[in-house]
């Protein structure tokens, strides 16, 4: 049988993550469908058709899927569900909230954040904040998989000729309405895609310090993250969080500015290729995973990296 | 209105925990543990929703093995008015979990169920949209803001995007983000009241439900360790490492 995977897109465009979860979905069975449910969502379902690990597309639109709910969602994957061993989407916040929902409509017990496919049914998964690696085999006869989206790479977008297949809508689910979703809009990369990460913590003591690291997030066309605590703090938005209840991230290059790296926090970004901290507190545990560290007051440090930045003639972007 | 707060025993989040050496599972034996905590943020957001007069009564409930009990306690001392413990042995699914839950919200008729968004021990993310799903109910996952309304509840989840906001009529389920609220801490003498506030058993097996795991634990093992990095003298020697030896500038 075939996999389905759940595209994410904003009705216009896929999200970029769809594009590791249709690898992962590639490497459990070549057979993959992809569902792309929405309002007015032509122009993505027609980017879903053109990934070559694509093979059908079904289409499923109604204005009352236009904002995502999971309560709408579920019962019109359901529905499809029959016809597929697997089903699959990224562990961020979409999948998340959606996927279990899923899962307990077909009494599947979900497999949540692979970060291997080892087999059709048996999986590698991080558990206690990826301080320990878990393989699992799941013998239920539906499989519902979120895959951790840093762990696959991004599918070839273009080049498919997948056919797009109408599916069909199911009733509104009318006990929950959607208010408003506030994004941050930015021109920066992605936190969850970015080549280099620039992130800071408590250490950065406001969030006015923080134009420090958008600073050198310019300069080097990074992606700004943050600790939970410089977000508790309100130093920065939700967005930005990296860690184990946040985002993951793993970029080529990562920069801890002010983080002490807290188990939470190492969480989200321990597996990037290259980490940088600076901290002026010689013990911090984010030294432990740091390949350099520099143990000095960051407001002295930054701008003398910035310094430093601007000499360099060529920044890869 | 009556809440219905789910709280988890997991392995206190400041300890580093270790792999067992025949990769069963990992060290849980002389362990601290504690109440997952976007479970304390749960049972706080119930607390404050009493104190504002629009909660008549919150049951903490918990399924788990004998000491699992804790977390119940822990909730009475905080604010809850009873607590269920729910025994079982061994690790339980998500799936499970949510269909036990279910059983007890048949019985308790709650308005409103809430807990953590995800356990910090398997970090599955999955109890609170499974029970929504069972009961049918409405959900808010990641809340970090809630309003009580008149018969919905409006909520703001955090997503990666940003934040959403979500009116969802009552009954309903949210689960907590750690930017909910601040979780207090239990005085001593509400510790002591806890101790007289009745908890109710159940064994699992009453249920008549099936909670055999559908997933296997093959093999649970350490992941790669980073080699050890180096501590640069100065911002001039950082940056020229990244450019010529890491090659990442």
């Amino acid at each position: 049988m075939s996999v389905l995977l759940i595209a994410e897109h904003n009705n216009k465009d896929l999200r970029p993550f769809t594009l590791n979860a249709a690898t992962a979905a590639s490497q459990i069975d070549k057979d993959v469908h992809a569902v792309i449910i929405g309002q007015n969502t032509e122009t993505a379902a027609k980017k879903l058709s053109e990934l070559p690990v694509v093979n059908k597309v079904i289409s499923i639109e109604a204005p009352h899927y236009e904002n995502f709910t999971a309560e709408n969602f579920a019962p019109a994957i359901v529905k499809l569900a029959e016809n597929y061993s697997h089903i699959v989407c990224s562990a961020n916040t979409f999948g998340k909230n959606l996927m279990p929902r899923v899962a307990a409509h077909l009494d599947t017990s979900q497999v949540s954040d692979i970060i291997k496919v080892i087999s059709p049914d048996t999986f590698l998964r991080p558990i206690y904040a990826g301080n320990a690696f878990a393989t699992v085999k799941t013998n239920d006869v539906k499989k519902c998989i979120t895959i951790r989206p840093t762990s696959f790479e991004p599918c070839e977008s273009s080049g498919g000729t997948a056919t797009i297949e109408k599916g069909e809508a199911v009733e509104e689910f009318t006990n929950t309405k959607f208010i408003k979703r506030e994004e941050i809009k930015s021109d920066r990369p992605e936190l969850g895609t970015a080549r280099i990460v620039v992130s800071g913590g408590r250490g950065m003591q406001s969030g006015d310090n923080f134009k420090l690291i958008t600073e050198v997030a310019d300069k080097l066309g990074a992606a700004i993250g943050a600790s939970r605590a410089a977000v508790d703090a309100g130093y920065i938005s939700n967005d930005h969080q990296v860690g184990q209840t946040g985002k993951v991230v793993v970029p080529d290059l990562y920069i801890a500015i002010g983080i002490s790296g807290a188990i939470q926090h190492l969480a989200g970004m321990k597996e990037s290729k290259v980490i940088v901290a600076i901290n002026k507190d010689g013990e911090a545990p984010i030294f432990s995973v740091a390949d350099y560290g520099l143990e000095a007051d960051l407001f002295e440090a930054l701008p003398q990296f910035m310094e430093e930045l601007n000499k360099l003639n060529t920044i890869q972007k | 209105m009556k809440i219905l707060v789910a709280v988890k025993r997991v392995i206190d989040y400041n300890v580093q925990i270790r792999v067992k050496d025949d990769g069963s599972g990992v060290v849980t034996d002389n362990v601290k543990m504690s109440t997952n905590p976007p479970d304390d943020n749960a049972i706080e957001e119930a607390v404050k929703i009493k104190e504002a007069g629009k909660a008549t009564e919150i049951v903490a409930i918990t399924v788990g093995e004998e000491k699992a009990q804790e977390t119940v306690r822990k909730a009475l001392a905080v604010g809850a008015d009873k607590g269920i413990h729910v025994k079982t042995e061994g690790a339980l699914e998500p799936l499970a979990v949510s269909k036990i839950i279910q059983k007890i919200v048949e019985k308790e008729k709650p308005d409103l169920v809430f807990m953590g968004k995800q356990a910090i021990d398997d970090d599955c993310n999955q109890t609170g949209q499974m029970l929504s799903a069972l009961l049918n109910w409405p959900q808010a996952t990641f809340a970090s803001n809630i309003e009580v309304k008149d018969n919905s509840l409006e909520v703001t989840r955090e997503i990666d995007e940003g934040l959403e906001t979500v009116e969802i009529n009552i009954p309903a389920i949210v689960t907590c983000d750690l930017r909910l609220n601040e979780p207090r801490y239990a005085s001593l003498p509400n510790i002591m009241k806890a101790k007289k506030k009745p908890i109710e058993e159940i064994k699992v097996s009453d249920f008549g439900i099936d909670i055999t795991p559908r997933v296997q634990q093959l093999k649970v093992e350490e992941p790669p360790k980073r080699k050890a990095g180096i501590k640069v003298a100065n911002v001039a020697e950082l940056v020229q490492k990244l450019k010529n030896e890491a090659k990442v500038l």
